[in-house]
């Protein structure tokens, strides 16, 4: 930052390395403009639509039953897939930065594949392997085990999809801290666990709050590969996301938009607690 | 890069096999294992069935949609990207913080919520939407809006993949162009763009992929008319409600390629532009 300090719009001060007044302020305001049209008023649309009809109306869209069973199951299937890719991201970040192993760099482009798959192929491929016409599809209709069109698919396609992203947080960070506290750690005598709970995990734990905050928001978000394996089953196999999408397709802009307005106070969360940790890292350095 | 012979001894703190062993065991069985049934699938096709699936008029004109409008969306991104970097690394203004916060806003919104909100606005009885519609400029319900929708999805790739590049340009540099007499402009084109070069493709290449596969927010804004406004995904989707699981899993396998050659494509791109930055 000090190497290359911004300046304030309006300043009069003039330096080689500045653009004119008029310069900035075009730049300033066809930028904003259009972030403004792509991003910002989206966001106000949805509080705008929700609340269209008044307060008594969003609450009472957010209070049917279908809606409560939404919820329920994606807080379930969020309970589920967030602490198992969590426990996965801080093994494969330890594997990945603490050791240099043949096969590292191929480890790491596998554990990002499913960010270049598209959401409807990361469904398609759990309906292939466990749907009634699938690989596994006899023998689990002969167990009467249901994974396709229930709540096990959906948990499995939520975990492909948001599979990367503690992984992908907490491995700059812990690349970054080095592994010097940790061999002090070992030569004192500590063990494994120790190591991990008492000197890595807290020196990373900002990166890993928001890892872990980012795939639950994409967790509870997922649309196109939930949709894919849920067989929108009203009441049972409804995610939000699903649910929103059932409420807009039948005209009910209120229900569909105060809905969406809970996914959305959780993305404005993310966002916030994403700024707070970059705070903390830049106080930390 | 460590050499591989002193991979049998990766370093003394411990947990190197469990924690390597978990990552193998957990990506096999989460990431591979699914991944592999696409391709097997997909053996079990003729290579004249998979042949006339995948060149059929309504799936060509799907990828010239998906993978056509996510290239526009893409370059749309770079420039937006460029400017939103400069801007935020470069002035200080009123409400930097929340400006600098909302670039993140597509990554965590729900794509579902983003479709409808889209639509909202840019239909033609939606706030923005109906303005333009009197105008004769339509956002809604055609590949506009397609293009619209993959734009938003794009954004935060194309910024955060160049601001970083660009608060660590040694202002020396641009000085040093100043005092030989380059013009600001002539400063930027020479000087600047091709350090940030890179750094704007790889960003463009990650809108791009991230735009090729979007589901959710499209298929609201979309119109969803076979031949006309339909994605590849959606194509996919269609093919799964009537049960052609062969021919769902061959579109499916052409993305996967087109995705692939892309990061590929832009891989090669990239190491050019660096030498070119570095005047080899």
């Amino acid at each position: 930052m000090a190497l290359n300090p911004a300046m304030p719009i309006l300043s009069a001060r003039a330096s080689v390395r500045t653009e004119t007044l008029l310069v900035r302020l075009v730049l300033l305001l066809l930028s904003l403009g259009f972030l403004t049209f792509v991003v910002v008023l989206p966001l106000v649309a949805v509080f705008a639509q929700a609340l269209d009809k008044g307060v008594g109306a969003y609450l009472a869209a957010l209070t049917q039953p279908e809606t409560a069973a939404a919820i329920k199951l994606t807080l379930i299937t969020a309970a589920i897939a967030v602490p198992l890719n969590t426990v996965f991201g801080v093994a494969a970040a330890w594997a990945i930065a603490k050791f240099r192993f043949p096969g590292r760099n191929i480890l790491l482009t596998l554990i990002d594949l499913p960010f270049t798959v598209s959401p409807v192929i990361s469904g398609l491929v759990f309906v292939l392997l466990f749907g009634s016409r699938g690989v596994f599809g006899a023998w689990l209709e002969a167990h009467d085990i249901k994974i396709v069109f229930a709540t096990p698919g959906i948990v499995l396609a939520t975990i492909f999809v948001t599979f990367p992203f503690v992984a992908r947080e907490i491995l700059p960070a812990l690349q970054e801290a080095g592994n010097a506290s940790e061999e002090a750690g070992l030569t004192l005598g500590a063990g494994g666990w120790r190591i991990l709970f008492r000197i890595t995990l807290p020196r990373i734990k900002w990166a890993l709050i928001y890892g872990v905050i980012l795939c639950n928001a994409r967790a509870m978000g997922e649309f196109g590969a939930v949709s894919v394996v849920s067989g929108h089953i009203r009441g049972l196999t409804n995610t939000i996301p699903l649910q929103v999408e059932i409420l807009y397709n039948e005209y009910d802009f209120v229900g569909a938009f105060a809905v969406a307005s809970l996914l959305t106070l959780l993305a404005l969360a993310t966002l916030v607690v994403k700024k707070l940790v970059e705070r903390r890292e830049n106080k930390a350095s | 890069m460590a050499k591989p012979f002193r991979s049998w001894n990766p370093g003394p703190l411990p947990g190197f096999r469990p924690t390597l062993g978990f990552t193998i065991f957990y990506l096999g069985l989460m990431v591979l294992l699914p991944l592999a049934a696409l391709v097997l699938k997909a053996t079990h096709m003729s290579a004249a069935q998979f042949w006339a699936t995948i060149s059929s008029s309504r799936a060509l004109a799907a990828y010239r949609l998906s993978f056509g409008g996510a290239f526009l969306a893409a370059g749309i991104n770079a420039v937006a990207g460029l400017a939103l970097s400069w801007v935020l690394v470069r002035y200080r203004f009123l409400g930097h913080a929340v400006v600098d916060a909302i670039i993140d806003l597509p990554l965590a919104l729900p794509t579902a919520v983003a479709g409808i909100a889209l639509t909202a606005i840019y239909a033609p009885n939606g706030v923005v939407g109906g303005f333009l519609d009197r105008h004769g400029i339509h956002l809604a319900f055609n590949q506009a809006g397609v293009i619209l929708a993959m734009v938003f999805v794009g954004l935060p790739f194309a910024v955060r993949s160049v601001q970083p590049v660009l608060l660590e340009i040694d202002p020396r540099i641009e000085e040093a162009a100043a005092v030989l007499g380059a013009s600001r402009l002539r400063t930027f084109l020479k000087v600047v763009l091709p350090i940030l070069m890179p750094s704007v493709i790889t960003g463009s290449t990650l809108a791009f992929a991230r735009a090729v596969g979007e589901y959710g927010s499209i298929v609201f804004i979309s119109g969803n008319l076979p031949g006309q406004t339909e994605i590849v995904p959606l194509l996919i989707v269609s093919k799964l409600e009537q049960f052609q699981y062969p021919e769902a899993t061959a579109l499916a396998l052409v993305m996967l390629a087109g995705s692939l050659a892309t990061l590929l494509a832009a891989n090669y791109l990239q190491t050019r532009s660096r030498r070119w930055a570095h005047g080899a």
